[in-house]
């Protein structure tokens, strides 16, 4: 009895991890279509991003699309707010908004605007796009939480050029103190920031030392392992004594060969054919030597 | 030709670049302020800093105390941002700073509000011994960053993201807190600063062709002010309009108020820029959204010349 119910239990994980991969390589074609339609964007750290994007909106996050405000929902915050299509993507597919609006992106008007704006639409939980800011607020979102004694939980995301800011520090300083067991931060290290890697720009190096001294646990996982992500994700709930950071080892530009690792991809919006082309690969329908 | 003034800028340090005690300061946009230019050809003397506005703003204020002419460079929402960090080690200690912030207003377009820097000339005026400064052209940009080589005191020098048309001859020369007649006219003045200069002229174009000879003005020097062609103008055209890619709060049209008002001037002034914080579109959509287009301007100067 025991043996099968494991059995199915295993089943159904490798059932969610199938969906939710599926989910994330739709996220990324979604992207770069929107990216390319607005004629501006940031392919990079959208495609880095959108698994673990994945697991929070189609899995992790309590939400209800019909109900955006509903006082007991997770929140979540994309600190690194230039990123916010591959959200938009997942709003639309979970109802937040019609799909069709996602092709109004960066528009005069449209509520989605080139970083999120929470005043606007409707699902957006802070506006970002200054780096170094949404930990902060989110910091502010889990107090508020213990406040209120919810049980909601915090969810922000980070990047590592991101990481270079300072109030980002006095933040986590901060949830650390305070043993912010309730807000779970993910740092997007995609290597890569606007003009070069990370590490010849100003390297955030040793990272994981650096949030475990400020009384974070830290799980490092490869972001494009869904498994991994999953793992992560159920993990950071069983601690009860701190903040939580998921450190997700990523590539800026994950899925698109050529886009991979290339600061000239950080901010740079596909033309119609490098669209095409990526989405060819995205889809798996890529014929050789098409790099 | 056009050419955006933050391109020019960067071009501009490069040219004054062999004077060692200047130090170009970076928080990881080089490719977008240009300031990449100044690496490449002064790699020794270019501090990149990272995405750490506050502490790049420290970091020149202390190159600056120590002898050098610190050029700090980002977004002009992210150096404005920091309003508190350049009161404190730059404006309080009178430093030698330069600040440089690109992309300002309405007129990045698409990135949108997060990235519009729409209160900056009014945060920058408010500190005491800041000299506020925006060119209208690609020319004027080059001038100005060779004037300040030998100027003394905190500077912010603000910047566009978008090309910007010549409004000025080939041999213009900059002259500090003195703003330029573009155009005469003593029907209406028109006052642009940076990218709204242009959309001044093309106003009084439009509104030569109605009989109406408006004066353009060019207000480079946000602060200090020109006190005397302000009431000149005042003066010989009766009305003012003026035009600034910034919010109405502290801003040239401010500024413009300020000087009128002290003076005991009554001439009507029609003060165009944002009331909000911006949002995306394309840049010459939002200059019509935003009501700072040459359209606009030659509406407001028409309602004005009804008016009395
Ligand atoms: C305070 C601030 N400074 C500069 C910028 C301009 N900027 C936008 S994205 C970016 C690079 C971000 O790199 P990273 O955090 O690594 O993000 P990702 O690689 O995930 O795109 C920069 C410098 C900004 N948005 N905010
Ligand atoms: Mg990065």
């Amino acid at each position: 009895m025991e043996a099968a119910q494991q059995v199915s239990e295993v089943e159904d994980r490798r059932a969610l991890v199938e969906r939710l991969r599926e989910e994330a390589r739709r996220l990324r074609i979604t992207d770069i279509r929107m990216l390319e339609k607005a004629g501006s964007g940031h392919p990079g750290g959208t495609l880095s991003a959108a698994d673990m994007i994945a697991a929070l909106y189609f899995h992790k996050l309590r939400i209800r699309p019909d109900d955006p405000m509903w006082a007991d929902r997770d929140r979540f915050v994309l600190s690194k707010g230039h990123c916010i299509p591959i959200v938009y993507a997942a709003l639309a597919r979970l109802g937040f908004f019609p799909e069709e609006q996602l092709m109004t992106l960066r528009e005069l008007g449209s509520p989605l605007q080139g970083h999120p704006d929470r005043v606007r639409l409707p699902g957006i939980e802070a506006s970002t796009g200054s780096l170094g800011q949404g930990l902060s607020i989110a910091v502010g979102m889990a107090i508020a939480g213990r406040l209120d004694g919810a049980d909601w939980r915090v969810y922000c995301m980070m990047g590592d050029g991101e990481s270079q800011a300072g109030q980002l520090w006095e933040a986590a300083m901060l949830a650390g103190k305070r043993g912010l067991s309730n807000l779970v931060g993910i740092l997007d290290q995609n290597l890569v920031q606007q003009s070069d890697l990370v590490e010849r720009i100003l390297d955030i190096e040793p990272v994981v030392a650096k949030w475990r001294a400020f009384g974070w646990h830290v799980r490092e996982i490869d972001g494009h392992d869904m498994e991994q992500i999953l793992d992560a994700l159920d993990e950071v709930e069983t601690v009860t004594d701190r903040p939580a950071l998921v450190l997700s080892h990523t590539v800026k530009g994950k899925g698109v060969s050529w886009m991979e690792l290339d600061p000239e991809w950080h901010g740079k919006a596909p033309d119609a054919e490098q669209a095409a082309r990526a989405i060819a690969e995205l889809e798996g329908t890529a014929t050789g030597g098409g790099a | 030709m056009a050419k955006a003034t933050r391109e020019a800028f960067g071009e501009a340090l490069v040219r004054v670049g062999g004077d060692p005690r200047i130090v170009v300061l970076d928080g990881d946009l080089m490719k977008s302020n240009f300031t990449y230019l100044f690496r490449e050809r002064y790699p020794d003397r270019f501090v990149e800093c990272g995405i750490a506005e506050s502490n790049m703003i420290g970091v020149a204020s202390g190159l600056a105390l120590a002898g050098k002419i610190a050029w700090a460079s980002s977004f002009a929402c992210f150096l404005s941002g920091r309003l508190e960090t350049i009161r404190m080690s730059v404006g309080y200690q009178a430093a030698n700073v330069r600040l440089a912030g690109t992309h300002a207003g309405v007129g990045i377009g698409d990135d949108g509000a997060s990235q519009m820097a729409l209160e900056d000339v009014a945060a920058m005026r408010a500190l005491p011994n800041m000299t506020v400064i925006q060119p209208g052209d690609a020319v004027e940009t080059e001038r100005c960053v060779e004037y300040l080589v030998e100027h003394e005191g905190p500077v912010y020098l603000r910047l566009t993201r978008q090309k910007l048309d010549d409004v000025n001859p080939p041999d213009y020369r900059f002259e500090l807190g003195k703003a330029v007649v573009l155009r005469e006219g003593s029907d209406v003045a028109l006052l642009g600063t940076g990218a709204t200069v242009q959309e001044a002229l093309k106003a009084a174009d439009e509104l030569a062709g109605e009989g109406v000879e408006a004066r353009v003005i060019n207000v480079h020097t946000l602060k200090p002010i020109d006190h005397e062609t302000i009431l000149a103008a005042a003066r010989e055209c009766g009305r003012l309009v003026t035009v600034e890619d910034h919010n109405v709060f502290g801003g040239l049209g401010s500024a413009v108020a300020e000087v009128l008002a002290a003076n005991g001037s009554g001439a009507p002034l029609t003060v165009l820029g944002a009331t909000d914080y911006g949002q995306s579109g394309k840049s010459e959509e939002l200059y019509d959204a935003y009501g700072i287009s040459a359209k606009h301007v030659a509406e407001a100067a028409r309602a004005l010349a009804k008016g009395s």
